[in-house]
């Protein structure tokens, strides 16, 4: 019995440098991440805000069920140890109320996150339009091997890896690909990622409420280049935002087939490129390329 | 029929076998449940091609069902036949059925020989590439069924017809009938529901 | 001429970067090493009829376990190459490995750990364990436990196969996303090793879990109904229904990704009506099941354990039960999870998201379960219970986060990032893992007949633990900062590189633990006379019925098949007294290579699939058939021991053990520590090298 207590004693000593081992590297990270961009927490975005009170929300909800249930656990483990002298040994089963409630308890719980998720699944749905009293901004979005090239058919200009955007304007991305894999699209300052694919048009609604430049990525694998597959969005002030079309409106480049034809072939960690005008029936030709596949899938 | 009597051991092995074989062709049900899902999703992609409508010819189509219908049939009385230790007239009707699923077989070729030759094959959209999936997943079974009738023969030829061989028929004509099946989905979705 | 011959493979594909030419000289020595020791001692045999060839469910069990923990350690090869890439690869620097050769390590270790580490162990588990805990001698069918056994193994050759005869493995990720798993995008033969290796051990995995199903439904001991069989059995049987529904499903597609490849069809591609949309729904149809399939016995691993180390039953076996199986059912239908953000309507999304978020209930309730069994028992705390005590609290980390991703709009930003691999981390180690570590410290004295060391086993927990968080927290905070998932490289700016490098020094911890975990087994077996079993097989008061067989049990389980009458079989005999054994004769079946040879061909066909050569495709076919036709009319394949050598084997062994029952110390607490076993095999090592031991061997 001695010994078996003096095996306790160690492991109790085992608990607590292991919680002093948590403690140093929870203050490690907290300092490591200190004054980072730590997007999902840091929303610059309408939608980013609300899709981070809705995981706060549920976090809240778990942890309430969770957190109980762990003390609860590791202290019935501690109570009933065999060196607890209080410890007596029995056959002692489940009472039915205790039965049923280890069913209803999480069943409560997870009943109250399926009544929050269910509208706001549907209020958050990516393809919804943005309610605001700006007009909308529309930019169409494809994908290529690999880096994004963005066209802003109401201002008639284009870009590659690099979007300007006003303030509190809601924009809808129109986004499909072309001559790629699967990608998609995200900018996690800003709100949640949607998936561009052929012969698709899938559409996604942001509106940005902080002025700042936001890293943008594809986090789906689309092949070797993948990695470099990156964009900026910068958010900017209307005025900002109008010289900004003024001045690319200026470039010397223009998207025509041939300039297109060299976008198409595969190139890793592209420059950002500004283009003052471009096709106007490129966008629609990307999907016609792919219309073999399905009628009803293009368009929602 | 043979004096062999099996002991409770073995007809234990016997039962547990036979559920076996039934749990396996649940898995191979799904397999084709996977094929049809797909046929579903992509009869309509013919990129530009010619849809069911156009290429099937339902009276081939038919004359196939029948056939395997008949070869069921057929294969149900040499079971009859096996249960009941009749070694000539099991070595018959099995024979009718090898007949028959050879005939089918002979005609799925012919059909497939007919489109190809017309340019459309595997590659040419989506909707054939279901199309003969599917069907040829089915065929391949066929032939595989084919085989085992054939080698089942040979056996009960030279060994008799002992319990052991009932239950090995037993299993065979499962998967038979369960070929059968298969093939009715195929004709109802595939020819059926092309023309509908 | 050349093209008939080999088909596509050319000198060129052959091994010619560092790290294949590596891979390749590793396979050849280690071959050749094992060759001369089997050699050297004369053991070829004694390989070849023991364990090889062997029907009985144990051996392949520890067969099992030994290839898996073999490819437990390639897969942790493949994390610290890519955390190290990680944590080297910032800003202006890129690290030591290229983008595709990333691509292809962090796609191996997928595969790896989901399909040859984890089904290993579980599978490994399920073939020694079930047939002890239902009172049967063997399974329903000891031909497809074998020929499952080495189709699973040819699936390890073709997954290591480019190492020695084509310069890549598959860089899409471990399922194969369509259309990058495409000719178009994926032209090399990577995608195709990828196919074939899942392929054949798909089938292996059908295969086995069919008859699984067929022994737990059909071979049970007399009296023991559904309702009495131990949890364990039912988390088995749980998974293996799953299996047989959703594996024919990924052998159809597999199929399908392969005539896309081989034959130009139009199933996933983009082009000629192709729908890769498609491909993510069958896959993920397959692949989230699968996740089920090597939880639920985890689960029963769990329960056993609490139920045995708390002395008491478990609080409520029918909620244990209804749990698995809804747990079971549920994961069939909440697939669509994977892919919100492909761009499904709100209703879909919000549906899906609410079948998972059900599924949070069946678990919970498991949890909620074993606190209450822990409530009023009497808890002795050896490693299996660690296990599980540090399972609660990292599976509790992954099942918040997995309700977090269950929400579809919370999971539009976490997808595909860092935060939800973390995520299936915490679920697949925490649950799977330390299920399957916690099952083999229960049951180790029943495999061999000694206690492990429980000294270092408790460091090597202890490592595990403080590695785990070590890697996955810095891992989750990642995924919140925007981190996506399989990065090679990322901007100085980010600021993740502290973090990265944290996730490598975890990485190191954590490769301590499994060093740890080597020396545990190690010192085991050098004290092994110190730590025998001397409770006649049942050193932990055990309740089910594997308990009550001798230590190894002998090939035949049990010399009298028991009766049963209640859920903890064991623990009722034990009650109300044991009876002396009625032996009568047993019939056994042979041991047989017809699962090798059938293997071999098939690895043969794959290889042969993967390099279009169509001579030997056709040859392995009709080789394989062959195979088929000349077993399945082998009537001989049984043999049956009289009672009275039954009599002889028992004497002789209860002879035998009581010749150890002699005052043996084995108190734990004077297990061998980490550095006593490291002074002791420096001292081996001296001792064999000085006095030419070797040729004593």
């Amino acid at each position: 019995m001695a010994k078996k207590n003096k095996n306790w004693l160690r492991l109790r000593w085992v608990l607590v440098l292991f919680l002093t081992f948590l403690a140093s590297l929870s203050l490690l990270l907290f300092y490591l991440v200190q004054g980072k961009n730590i997007a999902l927490l840091h929303p610059r975005g309408y939608i980013a805000h609300q899709q981070y009170s809705l995981m706060l929300f549920v976090v809240a909800i778990l942890l309430i069920i969770g957190i109980p249930a762990l003390v609860t656990l590791y202290i019935v483990a501690w109570r009933y140890r065999e060196s607890n002298p209080k410890t007596v040994m029995s056959e002692h089963k489940a009472s039915k109320s205790l039965v049923a409630t280890i069913w209803i308890v999480p069943t409560f719980f997870m009943i109250v996150i399926s009544v929050v998720m269910w509208p706001a699944t549907h209020k958050l749905a990516p393809q919804k339009s943005i309610a605001s009293e700006n007009k909308p901004l529309t930019i169409q979005v494809i994908s290529l091997r690999w880096k994004w090239l963005f066209l802003y058919p109401e201002q008639g200009i284009a870009t590659v890896n690099f979007i300007q955007l006003p303030i509190n304007t809601p924009v809808e991305f129109e986004m499909t690909a072309d001559e790629v894999p699967m990608s998609s699209f995200w900018i996690p300052n800003l709100g949640g990622q949607l998936y561009t694919m052929t012969s698709h048009v899938n559409r996604l609604n942001l509106m940005a409420n902080t002025i700042g430049d936001y890293p943008g990525s594809t986090p789906e694998i689309n092949g070797a280049g993948f990695t470099g597959m990156k964009f900026t969005a910068r958010v900017s002030s209307d005025a900002d935002f109008n010289q900004w079309v003024k001045k690319t409106s200026q470039s010397q480049n223009i998207l025509d087939q041939n300039s297109y034809k060299e976008l198409l072939k595969p190139s890793e960690a592209n420059p950002v490129v500004l283009y003052s005008d471009f096709d106007g029936t490129l966008y629609d030709s990307v999907i016609m390329k792919y219309a073999g596949s399905a009628e009803g899938h293009s368009g929602h | 029929m043979s004096e062999h009597k099996l002991s409770h051991h073995e007809e234990e092995a016997d039962d547990r076998a036979l559920f076996g074989f039934w749990v396996y062709l649940m898995t191979d049900l799904l397999m084709f449940a996977v094929l049809f899902a797909v046929y579903a999703v992509l009869h309509g992609n013919t990129d530009g091609g010619e849809t069911g409508r156009e290429l099937f010819k339902l009276p081939l189509a038919l004359t196939n069902t029948l056939i395997l219908l008949t070869s069921s049939f057929t294969c149900g009385i040499a079971m009859i036949a096996a249960r009941k230790g009749d070694k000539r007239q099991t070595l018959l009707w099995f024979g009718a059925t090898f007949l028959l699923g050879l005939a089918f077989l002979a005609l799925e070729i012919f059909e497939f020989y007919e489109l190809i030759h017309e340019g459309h094959n595997l590659g040419s959209n989506a909707f054939l590439s279901s199309f003969f999936v599917l069907l040829g997943t089915h065929g391949l079974h066929i032939t595989f069924g084919l085989l085992w009738i054939a080698v089942t023969l040979g056996y009960i030829l030279k060994r008799g017809l002992n319990r052991h061989m009932v239950r090995k028929l037993t299993m065979l004509s499962l998967f038979w009938h369960f070929l059968d099946i298969v093939w009715i989905f195929i004709f109802t979705i595939v020819y059926l529901g092309a023309f509908v | 001429m050349k093209e008939l011959l080999v088909g596509k493979l050319t000198w060129e594909s052959l091994p010619h970067q560092w790290w294949t030419i590596a891979g390749t000289l590793s396979f050849v020595l280690l071959g050749v090493a094992v060759a001369v020791v089997l050699t050297y001692t004369k053991r070829w045999k004694w390989l070849w009829n023991d364990w090889l060839t062997s029907v009985d469910p144990k051996k392949i069990g520890i067969m099992y376990f030994i290839a898996g923990f073999g490819m437990l350690l390639r897969g942790g090869l493949d994390v610290l190459m890519m955390w190290l890439q990680q944590a080297l690869s910032s800003g202006n620097s890129h690290g030591f490995l290229t983008a595709e050769h990333y691509q292809e390590i962090f796609t191996a270790h997928g595969n790896i750990m989901v399909f040859f580490v984890a089904m290993a162990f579980i599978f490994g588990l399920i073939n020694y364990i079930v047939p002890l805990q239902i009172g049967a001698r063997d399974l329903a069918s000891p031909l497809m436990n074998t020929l499952g056994f080495w189709l699973f193994i040819g699936g390890i050759v073709m997954v290591n196969m480019f190492f020695v005869f084509g310069g890549e493995y598959a860089a899409t990720g471990w399922l194969a996303v369509a259309p990058l798993s495409g000719k178009e995008f994926s032209p090399g033969a990577g995608v195709d090793y990828w196919v074939w290796s899942l392929m054949i051990s798909g089938v292996g995995t059908t295969l086995g879990a069919i008859n699984f199903i067929m022994t737990i439904l059909k071979m049970r001991a007399p009296g023991m109904k559904l309702l009495k069989m131990p949890l364990f059995t039912w988390g088995s049987l749980c998974s293996m229904m799953m299996a047989v529904t959703v594996f024919p499903l990924l052998t159809a597609t597999l199929f399908l990704v392969y005539f896309d490849r081989a034959l130009g069809t139009h199933f996933f591609t983009t082009t000629g009506g192709g729908d890769p949309m498609m491909y993510t729904n069958l896959i993920w149809m397959w692949g989230h099941p699968e996740v089920y399939v090597l939880i639920l016995p985890a689960f029963g691993v769990f329960s056993e354990v609490v139920s045995t180390f708390s002395r008491k039953p478990i609080a409520s076996y029918k909620s244990a039960v209804v749990g698995m199986i809804g747990v079971s059912v549920l994961a069939l239908s909440v697939w669509l999870h994977h892919f919100f953000t492909m761009g499904a309507g709100a209703n879909v999304n919000a549906f899906f998201g609410l079948m998972t978020t059900i599924i949070a209930v069946p678990t919970s309730v498991l949890v909620f379960n074993w606190i209450a069994t822990m409530y009023k028992g009497k808890i002795r705390f050896e490693t299996p219970m660690l296990w599980f005590l540090g399972f609660v609290a990292i599976f509790a980390i992954g099942g918040i986060s997995g309700v977090m991703l269950a929400i579809p709009p919370v999971d539009f930003q976490l997808h595909n990032s860092l935060f939800l691999v973390a995520h299936f981390h915490s679920t697949v180690i925490g649950g799977v893992l330390f299920g399957v570590f916690c099952a083999y410290s229960y049951w180790f004295p029943k495999f061999t007949g000694f206690r492990l060391n429980e000294r270092i086993g408790r460091a090597a927990f202890w490592f595990w633990i403080a590695g785990f968080c070590l890697s996955f927290i810095p891992m989750y905070i990642l995924g919140l900062m925007g981190a996506s998932r399989r990065l090679d490289h990322y901007d100085a700016s980010t600021g993740w590189q502290p973090l990265f490098i944290l996730m490598f020094i975890g990485g190191l911890v954590i490769a301590v633990g499994v060093a740890l975990q080597v020396a545990q087994i190690l010192a085991s077996f050098i004290e092994k006379k110190r730590l025998l079993d001397t409770t006649n097989g049942d050193p932990w008061n055990g309740r089910t019925l594997e308990w009550s067989t001798q230590s190894p049990p002998a090939f035949y389980n049990f010399t009298v098949i028991p009766h049963v009458s209640s859920v903890d079989a064991f623990w009722s005999m034990k009650k109300h007294g044991l009876k002396k054994p009625v032996y009568e004769d047993i019939h056994m079946p042979k041991n047989t290579a017809v699962g090798i040879y059938i293997s071999l061909f098939a690895t043969f066909a794959s290889f042969a699939f993967v390099w279009d050569i169509v001579w030997l495709i056709v040859a392995s076919i009709i080789a394989i058939i062959v195979t088929f036709v000349i077993r399945g009319f082998n009537e001989d394949s049984e043999y049956t021991l009289p009672a009275q050598k039954i009599q002889q084997l028992e004497e002789a062994r209860a002879h035998k053990n009581s010749a150890h029952h002699t005052a043996i110390n084995n108190d734990p607490h004077h297990d061998m520590s980490t550095w006593e076993l490291v002074a002791y095999l420096y001292k081996f090592a001296i001792d064999f090298v000085k006095n030419k031991k070797w040729r004593r061997i």
